[in-house]
């Protein structure tokens, strides 16, 4: 076992969830809970892949695999904003939804190669001692642009004008539509957003940091892990990242677990009995049921909290105008 | 002059039969839709769906198998309308079938009882009771973490969905596999659920039709379901909690406890659900016994309007989708209708809440008169 | 549409002919309002007379189906209150609309165009400063609103509206939140303004009120006008009123003189803390006897809810309370409801009722589990129907039928559906929170009879209420709370408003809640007999 190479992996693995995660930072933080990211990432990962092989360009894949998951979303922005349905049904149907075309478009592609977005080592920055190797050699694009995303959200969110009206927005509609703001604009617009990033999110996985197309396998559940992050992480940018770097680095360690005979100087039973790797296996999914625990807690100790409007679809003229 | 929709809020009650309306509306169309994609990726959506029909509804045995496949279906769409008639999101039921099927099968596989002194009914009674309490046991998980910390329910009980089959397949591949493969040894007929092949020799028809008793469970936990959420106090209760928790709250009940008992009741349905796949079908504990029955489950309740009764003939439908769905291509196609499905039903709950019509409007954007007092599909 | 087509110079704001439909309401039926330029102008109206509505109209939230609108000689159509705001228009809305979480500035400055994009705080929490100074309004702009009482955050809302660049400066009910003489030092502030060549928009429901601020009046009655920009000077309060409510107003309560019976409701030194974990109730002591109403004076948010919530078993607390002599405190609601308690609760919609439930499913919220409505395991929902009927015939419910649901009913007849469940209870205490607000003149009379028959019928009561008029007619006698502490007692007949207002801002404390301790009975949780 090799720790550079699991942080490494981490940062890399880690960077899907982060974006997926950050997405769903801007949705929620505008009101608008959207569980729908798995069908969104594994449309993206499609579109991405489908576009990426058909046209020879990874980028112009990229580019499909954004409007898809935004596209997407807007159907859920359409029903939940508009139509007042609720948010979590909603939510899971868009996973159904987004499953079901990526499986019927994505037919045929399984096994097939394409063109990816470049990996790049940073000249200089991966001179570093040991930091050098984790975080700045041969990391896919995406990566670097994970590192640009995470104080740019935050700055955004907290630092600008849009980013107060966002807040307001999720905090108390009805004060913000007195001021003219527009709730149903700005939820439509931070539900296309966050559908943008999980599209990316997808196309991540299959034409960036782990390519290929392997049906719903793709994604295999990372959209409701980031789901969670967005939670655990408090509607906070910055430790949405942490938590997803972490949790990267947490699954690249199980796999890893499995190589050696021994371990810490013994015997290590995943070698020995490979059936024990199922526990392995489980462990991420556990891990974010404990994160979620442990994260709601701490939510609870300092009085953070999801933004008081979020999940409650806002009618003009309901409570006090 | 031009014509534009006018959306009123509904300041009447909606009739009686509009709620079946939508739902049956929303099926159509989905129809319509996954065909529109379907012929988009050069398929032909007519020979697909003549061909759901005869695969599903062809023969007696078609029959038989879409029924078979709805038992499932049935108890787990009962379990989701349970948990969301209190606003409980169980999208875990998947996890809970499977622990269903881990308990009932233990019966066997330790095996619990002597299997060879004791009678077949107290065999599969027992069977049916540890399936109930595995899928109790893996509800009680998000009911108390949802209910002591307000952790969101949706997300746990997905999580668990994955935690639950990995930990079936070490018990299949670990310690009971059949000489390697993904399935433990086949049960002894004394924990196989009756079914109609049995009767075969008296009755000749039924040969090669493997509808079973579980289906019997579904029926009867239909009843049942009907009779606590429409008759009894706890569904007065569960009722008034899913309505507004603070009137609830205020009106002395006790939420805690009846999130956790809510999420303990769901997950035994879905629990026997996965005992009548084991016994009844497969006769066995294997893999992939589910495909993606808990989120059908969902769908199905939605569709049924969280009505136990209609949640039977959903299942049969849904059954039916899976049944065809199997054998088709592109493989996704039955995954699609039911997201279309869904997503068509909660759209058309706007319709329960406002009036939509078609009105023809004056250079100045004034009403003219309504042009149909007909309520339109919204989409 | 008869009033002069040509611009008025002297005017600041008119609107002619409004008329703005919702479905099932006619919310504003051709309406005429003027304000003339550094008046205050009093807009009066019952609950639901259309008087919010018709400055939302002016603030461009709603589109009116006819009418036009002339702000400062020019026609304007609004199409969002970023519009009226550019105009000069600002409005404090009755329920604030500040953002909790975010500070003073911040709330300032959402949807102003300055700054564009990078929002640099701290020039801002200057500006803000300056600003307040100029105004003479103290505020911290770096504060979270959640931390700032309710006079502070009026203050903000008055801040953010100047900020703007408001010339036009509607205040929706203002004092209704209010001390007695924080609404005299609002009015001076707001007269200051006036005078300064602002205008102002008064809107209330409180017929003093007006007289004392206003130059001109504009009332409202079912969305009509039935006075248009009359002179308050030499008009009566009799002629207001039936104006404002069509018929004489002046309430003819039967409140006998009835001497009180044993205590049944006591608390001893009971303390507890708020949603945020600061303190909320501090060695509050009480008693409450049978026949007797003690009403609760206080600006909101000094501990009223939260009194109210640690009897009826809605908040842990420290300390004892005790109900005809059986310990409450802590316990759950179920406890205080089956120790006769019952609850009429501020929030009508939000936790008196299930909103999507029909009438029936309502009324048994609290009956549901013992006969006749309940055999063994079963809902006799038969049985529930016939109850259900009883009560919506004897309170006078209306509504389409028992299975209409809750929420499709009005204020009046949603509070009425209220305490037709708690009254039929046969409670020996009623804890009723703000049990008039919002509703009109006639719904607020037959709330007001149903509290004084249970008073003469023995019950207990405990009245929170914000309406010091109100409170005063209705009570025996009246406690004061400021910062969750019982600042004095007073029988109703020695009180009055001054008093009652300085003890509401701190200023004064007067004489303990209760007796001396040797008269009070003792906890019973060991010994049951002691307190009948």
């Amino acid at each position: 076992m090799n720790f550079t190479v699991i942080f490494h992996a981490g940062i890399a693995t880690g960077t899907i969830l982060l974006i997926a995660a950050i997405g769903e930072i801007f949705t929620e933080r505008s009101g608008v809970q959207n569980l729908g990211i798995e069908g969104m990432m594994l449309l993206g990962a499609m579109a991405g892949f489908k576009i990426a092989y058909t046209t020879g360009n990874a980028w112009v894949g990229l580019l499909a695999a954004i409007l898809a998951g935004g596209i997407l979303s807007l159907l859920h922005g359409l029903v939940t904003i508009s139509f007042q349905a609720d948010q979590t049904v909603s939510g899971l149907s868009l996973t159904f939804l987004g499953t079901g075309i990526a499986l019927v478009l994505g037919e045929g592609l399984t096994g097939l190669t394409t063109a990816t977005i470049p990996n790049f080592t940073v000249p200089l920055l991966s001179k570093i001692p040991y930091l050098g190797q984790i975080l700045f050699t041969d990391h896919n694009l995406l990566t670097y642009f994970g590192y640009l995303l995470i104080p740019i959200a935050w700055l955004f969110i907290f630092k600008t004008k849009p980013g107060l009206h966002l807040r307001a927005v999720g905090e108390k509609p009805d004060a913000a539509d007195t001021l003219g703001v527009s709730v149903y604009r700005l939820r439509y617009l931070y539900t296309f957003i966050g559908g943008c990033f999980a599209g990316l999110a997808g196309a991540s996985i299959s034409i960036a940091i782990s390519p290929g197309w392997y049906s719903h396998l793709t994604t295999s559940g990372q959209g409701w892990i980031a789901v969670a992050l967005v939670i655990f992480a408090q509607w906070n940018p910055t430790r949405a990242a942490l938590g997803g770097y972490l949790f990267g680095m947490l699954r690249r360690l199980l796999l890893d677990l499995q190589g050696p005979a021994m371990l810490l100087g013994m015997k290590n039973p995943f070698f020995y009995d490979r059936n024990l790797v199922f526990f392995l296996q489980m462990a991420p999914y556990l891990l974010t049921i404990i994160a979620l625990v442990w994260g709601s807690s701490a939510a609870r100790r300092k009085r953070l909290g999801a933004p008081a409007a979020l999940g409650e679809p806002y009618i003009r003229g309901e409570r006090g105008l | 002059m031009g014509l534009r929709l006018d959306v009123q809020k509904r300041t009447e009650d909606y009739p009686k039969w509009l709620p079946a309306a939508t739902s049956v509306g929303a099926v159509l169309l989905a129809f319509v839709f996954s065909g529109l994609i379907l012929l988009s990726v050069g398929a032909d959506p007519i020979r697909i769906y003549s061909f759901f029909w005869t695969a599903s509804f062809g023969s007696w045995g078609a029959v038989s198998d879409v029924i078979v496949k709805a038992t499932p279906l049935l108890l787990i769409g009962l379990a989701c309308a349970f948990a969301f008639k209190m606003k409980l999101w169980n999208i875990g039921a998947e996890g809970q079938f499977y622990m269903g099927a881990f308990f009932a099968s233990m019966v066997i596989l330790l095996p619990m009882v002597d299997l060879e002194a004791t009678p077949k009914v107290l065999v599969l009674g027992l069977m049916m009771l540890m399936g109930m309490l595995g899928g109790a046991l893996y509800g009680f998980i998000p009911g108390i973490l949802r209910a002591k910390y307000n952790i969101n329910e949706v997300i746990t009980t997905l999580m668990l969905n994955y935690i639950a089959v990995f930990w079936n397949n070490y018990w299949i591949f670990g310690k009971y596999s059949d000489a390697g493969f993904q399935m433990t040894k086949m049960f002894p007929k004394i924990a196989w659920l009756p079914r109609l092949s049995d009767f075969a020799k008296q009755y000749k028809g039924f040969s090669g039709i493997t509808l079973h008793l579980g289906v019997i469970f579904g029926l009867i936990a239909a009843v049942i379901v009907w009779l606590i959420l429409y008759k009894s106090r706890w569904g007065y209760k569960i009722t008034l909690i899913g309505d507004n928790p603070k009137a609830a709250k205020y009106a002395g009940l006790n939420i805690t406890r009846n999130i956790v008992l809510v999420f303990m009741f769901s997950g035994a349905l879905a629990g026997l659900a996965g005992m009548a796949e084991v016994s009844g079908v497969v006769h066995r504990l294997q893999e992939r016994i589910s495909t993606n029955y808990g989120f059908s489950g969902v769908i199905i309740a939605w569709l049924a309007k969280l009505n136990p009764f209609a949640v039977i003939l959903v299942s049969v439908l849904f059954g039916a989708l899976i049944v065809a769905g199997r054998e088709i291509q592109p493989s996704g196609v039955s995954f699609l209708i039911q997201g279309i499905i869904l997503f068509l039903v909660i759209s058309s709950d706007v319709l329960l809440k406002y009036t939509i019509r078609v009105v023809r409007t004056d250079k100045n954007g004034e009403i003219v008169q309504a042009k149909s007092a007909a309520v339109e599909e919204a989409e | 549409m008869t009033l002069q087509e040509t611009t008025n110079e002297a005017l600041a704001v008119e609107m002619k002919d409004i008329t703005l439909r919702f479905p099932g309401v006619l919310a504003n039926d051709h309406v005429n309002f003027t304000l003339r330029k550094g008046e205050i102008h009093a807009l009066l109206g019952e609950n639901g007379a259309g008087k919010s509505t018709l400055m939302n109209v002016l603030m461009g939230l709603y589109k009116p189906n006819s009418g036009t609108i002339i702000v400062n000689g020019k026609h304007v159509s609004f199409g969002s209150p970023k519009d009226a705001i550019a105009s000069g228009i600002g409005m404090v809305h009755q329920h604030f609309m500040l953002v909790p979480n975010q500070t003073v500035t911040e709330n300032i400055l959402i949807g102003l165009d300055e700054p564009k994009f990078v929002l640099n705080i701290k020039k801002y929490d200057q500006k803000v400063r300056e600003l307040a100074e100029q105004f003479g309004i103290q505020i911290d702009p770096t504060a979270q609103i959640w931390q700032l009482s309710v006079g502070e955050q009026q203050r903000v809302e008055i801040l953010k509206i100047l900020y703007h660049g408001a010339q036009i400066l509607i205040m929706d009910e203002p004092t209704a939140v209010l001390a007695p003489q924080e609404a005299a030092e609002l009015i001076e502030t707001l007269r200051g303004m006036a005078r300064q060549g602002k205008s102002v928009i008064f809107i209330s429901h409180k017929l003093n009120e007006v007289c004392a601020v206003a130059d001109r009046l504009t009332i409202l009655r079912k969305g009509r006008a039935t006075a248009e920009g009359i002179s308050v000077e030499g008009i009566t309060r009799e002629a207001l009123a039936s104006l404002m409510v069509g018929r004489e107003v002046i309430f003819n309560l039967q409140k006998k003189d009835q001497a009180p019976g044993e205590v049944v409701l006591e608390l001893q030194e009971v303390s507890a803390v708020n949603n945020k974990n600061l303190p909320a109730l501090r060695k509050v002591n009480l008693c409450l006897k049978e026949g007797e109403i003690l009403g609760i004076a206080g600006v909101a948010g000094n501990g009223q809810s939260e009194l109210v919530e640690v009897i009826t078993g809605l908040r842990e607390c420290t300390g004892h309370i005790l109900l005809e002599g059986k310990e409450i405190a802590n316990k759950s609601p179920q406890a205080s409801i089956s120790a006769g308690l019952a609850h009429i609760p501020e929030d009508r919609i939000g936790v008196g009722t299930a909103p999507n439930l029909s009438l029936t499913k309502n009324v048994i919220m609290k009956s549901y589990d013992h006969a006749p409505i309940s055999n063994a395991w079963r809902v006799n929902y038969t049985a529930a129907g016939v109850h259900a009927e009883e009560l919506k015939n004897q309170y006078k419910i209306q509504a389409p039928s028992i299975e209409t649901q809750a929420r499709k009913l009005s204020g009046g007849n949603l509070q009425k559906l209220i305490l037709a469940r708690e009254l039929s209870s046969k409670p020996r205490l009623i804890v009723a929170m703000q049990p008039t607000r919002g509703l009109d003149v006639g719904a607020i009379e037959a709330v007001l009879d149903l509290l004084l028959e249970e008073r003469s019928k023995g019950s207990a009561i405990l009245l929170v209420s914000e309406d010091l008029e109100e409170l005063l007619s209705l009570s025996d006698r009246v406690a004061v709370m400021y910062e969750g502490e019982i600042v004095g007692v007073m029988d109703q007949k020695e009180a009055d408003i001054n008093t009652i207002g300085l003890m509401m801002i701190g200023s004064l404390r007067g004489d303990p809640a209760c007796p001396p301790a040797e008269t009070r009975t003792q906890p019973t949780d060991l010994n049951e007999q002691g307190a009948e």
